[in-house]
């Protein structure tokens, strides 16, 4: 009868359409909005530091894995590529190409296969390579191109500061909050837009919504964390203004500017090194809030996502572990 | 809104291919192959020897314990042999082998099509003792023996007697097809049953995705007070246990425990009629629905076959195995077991043989756990698979008692939903059986 | 100048303060150990492959020390030659012990024993054979998985390609035992070495009946018991159909691996039969065709 030899396996024998390449290849599209803006603020100097990134951090991931995990080679999973969107995407457009290299060596290298690979990492790895770079190379991570409206040619346009930078500034030199945001060239709506200094995928907070609730829709994420990075933040800075409008800047100015929104949506929600639980995942993102605060109001840097975001990923397995599920039937003991 | 259970769960392709094709019945085999364990417990002890004459029907392997089950031989004919014969795992169990010659049926059985609703003239513990005579176990797959699960333990009472016709299997109409053809006879079952354990209430739980069944139960059991049919969300596993509890009565079982820990009794609708053709017709378990289907199947219908009957004499009634099967599986997707021949006997257990060509049935290859955390959020029992599936490989298994890894029911959720296609369940099932190891050995 | 003078009091005072803490703290909590487990610790072979049945080589070094005889202690990775030292540190003496290796009781290569099905899982035998009896139709031979590689501390035991079976590796292989355990079918046997590392073994666990063994796999014990009249030595046994030959008895004559009919007696290290014989064996091997 039967020709085949038939297949025996555990059960279950039927498989969800979920795989880790999909997911992957999701977050890629999600990111898209974002690219686009920046190549309408930055030109094709964006486009050059995301192919050279993505490039790069594939090269890498090949590379370790084919001479020091001598295991499958997984670029095609499109991890790799998300790595070096991110980090692209936390540069400024003006980087230099080989310092965006040696971003994705330690991205990819020391942040990700040192640890045995996709899903062994607790860090994040773009946000490794870039905090090595903004420490390494604080002149070139810190030079912000001006944005100018769609210029295509790939001369060296004018730089100039974040509103962070800006506000860290103003503050530092004494200057009262209204002269300071009087001296920010960049309104609200420009913020949202994403018409500001910063790095290259950071600027639109639109185009980052946009990717957020795409990766939503294919629950590629759950809302947790970025709801709870962003209600943290709001609510703190918003008490803190509330003290002292003069002396501290307001939660939509937190929340539209630096890295906020980049982080929240698309870094801090990072599969491999945020918590398995609701429960701890808002822990989890409350912490990341309250830190990036501190660091941004009483800190040395401007801008303190990415510190705040690496902090928080050490004590996930911590959360893990105190944030078990509730169990079916489970007997609690009075 | 649709009541379901709370946490976790998932949504497989239905392809219920043979939904609403009438049972059929099929050609008598030419030999039988009983296998005097099917169910869970004690084997059975034969009761005939090699040369003796059956009839259908005839008691022929005696429990042999509180948790076991009589066996009937489901032709009438000659017992060629008792020997050990593989099973569908392969491994050797006692067979009853029995050469088929014609079909006579012991005379006490009622084979009238008449339905006879008198319930009154038996008492519970009568009922439960025909019941454990008729070698009845539970149909849905676990085939524990239904008068074990219809003793209520000291000191417990039965609130609810919750009928599980839920059949969130992919693929089985099994149940769904009983319900449209026999839901009167489903109902005085559950009344019989419900005299033994003295519940208050009946609650049938139906999938919203059997509406004609729903409707067709619903006016039959206008007639009886105390029985309620509930439409449930369709959402895999609400057939196990616990979660249709916590479905239609918001009850939780608490860990470890059975359901009358909640004063609730389950049944599957399966059995329930069996236990009406018992009671009321007394006719032993000897055949059972099967529903025999498959992307590739030409006919994929429901049959009704003897135990005993060898699965390929199903697959040829329902125009025969196609040349692309790849997986043949006892039961549904989700938790059924894969056969590596189909030479075994269909059992009381079998509530369906599904065909899977070879495109579907190789698992997608597997990558390093992403930690999505998916699993976590698709395991109705609120388990860390993946957590589990770690301590199970580096054989922390004191660890992983401790974070209930028995409390797991096996539906598979997780690695159906693993997006990167790890074997969660597999390494999971490993872990169990050791930590039962562990605990057999403390006990001793 | 007052900066580094301040910092040089300060800290070593606190060194002082704390060295001193820590030496109360020291002699507090001492826990007198017996010099000799040290001893005896620094004899084993420190692989902590457990063997021995104690946990690790520490475990064994506190068993020996607390033991009022070495009789029934013996650490299978070492050897008599770690338990003579051992016995000689404690004042005590160690009975040699025959050495042994692990043997894999199946011979059913890809070759000889056909597959019957595909098995689609993770790569252990324990999952496997928890689920069914496995790729070919032998309830009783070897899955080839390799769980016994993984759980080998010494690298001795390998999965050879061609025939898909594990293999020892002679030279590596200590006799721990940890295989032996592993595997869920219970294949692997401690043997004695024997003289020249000569053994002679039934290569099958295979319980099924003669003629049924012998369709599944063509190197199957069949239990027909001709090694049994063979066998000078009453060294083999015959139960549920499979042959059992006691290392201890056997004299290592090849008698039984010559009568075999199916071949499942194997014979290691044995240099090649004389000529007659090799030709009878071809005849038998014929017939067998």
């Amino acid at each position: 009868m039967a020709i085949n030899k038939l297949t025996v396996s555990m059960s279950p024998h039927d498989y969800g359409k979920n795989s880790v390449k999909k997911i992957m290849y999701g977050v890629v599209l999600a990111m898209v909005p974002a690219l686009l803006v920046s190549v309408y603020f930055f030109g094709l100097d964006a486009i050059r530091v995301n192919l050279i990134a993505i490039a790069s951090c594939l090269f890498f991931e090949w590379f370790f894995q084919k001479f020091f995990l001598k295991g499958n080679t997984t670029i095609a999973d499109g991890s790799a590529i998300v790595t070096g969107m991110l980090l692209a995407f936390n540069v400024p457009s003006n980087l230099p190409w080989w310092i965006i290299v040696i971003g994705s060596l330690v991205a990819i290298g020391i942040a990700k296969m040192s640890f045995g690979g996709l899903g062994n990492n607790p860090f994040n790895p773009a946000l490794v390579g870039r905090v090595f770079l903004l420490i390494s190379f604080p002149v070139q991570m810190t030079t912000w191109p001006k944005v100018s409206v769609l210029n295509f040619t790939m001369t060296d346009a004018e730089t100039g500061a974040t509103p962070l930078a800006l506000l860290k500034e103003g503050l530092n030199n004494g200057k009262s909050m209204t002269e300071i945001i009087d001296s920010i060239p960049t309104s609200y709506v420009d913020m949202f837009m994403g018409q500001m200094g910063g790095s290259l995928g950071e600027i639109s907070a639109l185009a980052l919504i946009i990717g957020g609730l795409y990766m939503l829709f294919r629950k590629i994420i759950t809302w947790h964390i970025p709801v709870a990075i962003l209600g943290t933040v709001a609510i703190f800075t918003g008490i803190l203004w509330g003290i002292d409008p003069t002396k501290y800047a307001t939660p939509l100015f937190h929340i539209f500017t630096g890295g906020m929104l980049l982080g929240a949506i698309f870094m801090a929600t990072d599969m491999v090194t945020s918590p398995m639980t609701h429960k701890g995942m808002i822990i989890y993102g409350i912490g990341i809030g309250v830190i990036t605060v501190l660091i941004r109001v009483w800190g040395a840097y401007p801008e303190g996502m990415s510190f705040a975001i690496l902090i928080m990923n050490a004590v996930v397995p911590l959360i893990n572990n105190w944030t078990k599920p509730k169990r079916f039937g489970e007997i609690i003991k009075n | 809104m649709l009541k379901t259970f709370p946490k976790g769960g998932v949504h497989p392709n239905e392809n219920k291919f043979s939904t609403g094709k009438p049972i059929e019945r099929i050609d008598l085999p030419k030999q039988v192959y009983i296998p005097v364990a099917q169910h869970i417990g004690a084997p059975a002890e034969p009761i005939v020897v090699k040369g003796d004459m059956v009839k259908t029907g005839q008691l022929i392997a005696k429990s042999s314990g509180f948790v076991s089950a009589n066996i009937h031989s489901s032709v009438s004919g000659k017992v060629v042999k008792i020997d050990k014969v593989s099973d569908s795992t392969g491994y050797k169990q006692t067979c009853i082998i029995i050469d088929v010659e014609g079909d006579e049926w012991i005379e006490t059985i009622d084979r009238s099509e008449t339905i006879n609703d008198k319930i009154d003239n038996l008492t519970g513990e009568q009922i439960r003792n025909k019941i454990a005579e008729s070698g009845i176990v539970g149909s849905g797959g676990a085939t524990f023996p239904t008068h074990v699960k219809l003793s209520i333990p000291l000191g417990k009472t039965c609130e609810y007697l919750i009928i599980n016709a839920v059949e969130c299997e992919p693929y089985l109409t099994s149940d769904h097809q009983l319900m449209l053809e026999k839901a009167e006879e489903i109902l005085i079952g559950c009344k019989l049953a419900q005299k033994v354990v003295g519940a208050k209430k009946i609650l049938i739980g139906i999938e919203n995705n059997k509406p004609d069944a729903i409707s067709n139960m619903k006016t039959m059991a206008q007639k009886y007070k105390d029985i309620e049919v509930h439409a449930l969300k369709v959402k895999y596993p609400q057939g196990a246990e616990k979660q249709l509890i916590k479905a239609l009565t918001n009850r939780e079982v608490p860990s470890g425990k059975l359901p009358i820990e909640v004063n609730c009794v389950v049944q599957n609708i399966g059995t329930t009629f069996a236990i009406y053709e018992a009671i009321q017709k007394n006719k032993p378990l000897f055949e059972r629905v099967v529903s025999v289907t498959g992307k590739s199947i030409s006919r994929p219908t429901n049959i009704m076959a003897r135990i005993g009957t060898p699965i390929n004499m199903l697959i040829e009634a329902v125009g025969g195995l196609p040349q692309d099967t790849g997986k043949i599986i006892n039961g549904g997707p989700m938790m059924g077991k894969a056969l590596n021949t189909v030479e075994v006997p269909v059992t009381k257990g079998t509530s369906g043989i599904v065909i899977i060509p070879e495109k579907y049935s190789t698992r997608p290859k597997s990558y390093n756990c992403i930690r999505c955390a998916r699993c976590i959020s698709v395991c109705p029992m609120g388990l860390e698979p993946y957590l589990l599936k770690n301590m199970s490989i580096v054989k922390m298994y004191e660890e992983m008692h401790k974070e209930r890894a028995l409390d797991c029911m096996e539906c598979g959720s997780c690695s159906y939903t693993c997006p990167a296609s790890i074997p969660l369940l597999d390494y999971i099932r490993l872990g169990k059986a050791n930590i039962n190891k562990i605990l057999r050995s403390q006990k001793s | 100048m007052a900066i580094i003078l301040n910092t040089l009091i300060s800290l070593s005072l606190l060194g002082v303060v704390l060295a001193i803490i820590l030496y109360f703290v020291a002699q507090k909590f001492k826990v007198y150990e017996d010099p000799r487990i040290d001893e005896v610790e620094e004899f084993t072979p420190g692989a902590n492959c457990g063997g021995c049945g104690y946990p690790g080589c520490r475990g064994f070094a506190e068993a020996c020390v607390k033991a009022e005889t070495l009789d029934g202690i013996f650490c299978p990775a070492g050897g008599n030659e770690v338990m003579q030292n051992i016995a000689k540190v404690l004042g005590m003496t160690a009975a040699e012990k025959e050495p042994q290796i692990a043997v894999v009781r199946c011979n059913g290569s890809h070759e000889k024993r056909e597959k019957t099905n595909i098995y689609d899982g993770p790569k252990s035998c324990a999952i496997e054979s928890s689920l069914y009896t496995g790729d070919t139709a032998c309830s009783y031979g070897c899955l080839g998985q390799g769980d016994c590689v993984e759980v080998c501390l010494f690298d001795a035991i390998y999965i050879d390609e061609e025939s898909g079976l594990p293999l020892v590796d002679e030279e590596k292989c200590t006799a721990c035992g940890a295989c032996v355990k592993i595997c869920p079918r219970s294949i692997i046997e401690l043997r004695d070495k024997g003289k020249k590392n000569r053994r002679v073994y039934v290569s099958c666990m295979n319980k099924d009946k003669g003629a049924e063994a012998r369709k599944i796999c063509s190197v199957a014990c069949i239990g027909c018991g001709k090694c049994i009249k063979a066998c000078p030595f009453e060294a083999i046994t015959l139960n549920n159909f499979i042959a059992y030959i006691d290392y201890e008895k056997c004299k290592l004559c090849r008698k039984c691996a010559q009568e075999c009919p199916t071949g499942a007696i194997l014979e290691i290290n044995f240099p090649p039969r004389k000529e007659k014989e090799a030709i009878k064996e071809q005849e038998t091997t014929e017939v067998d065709k």
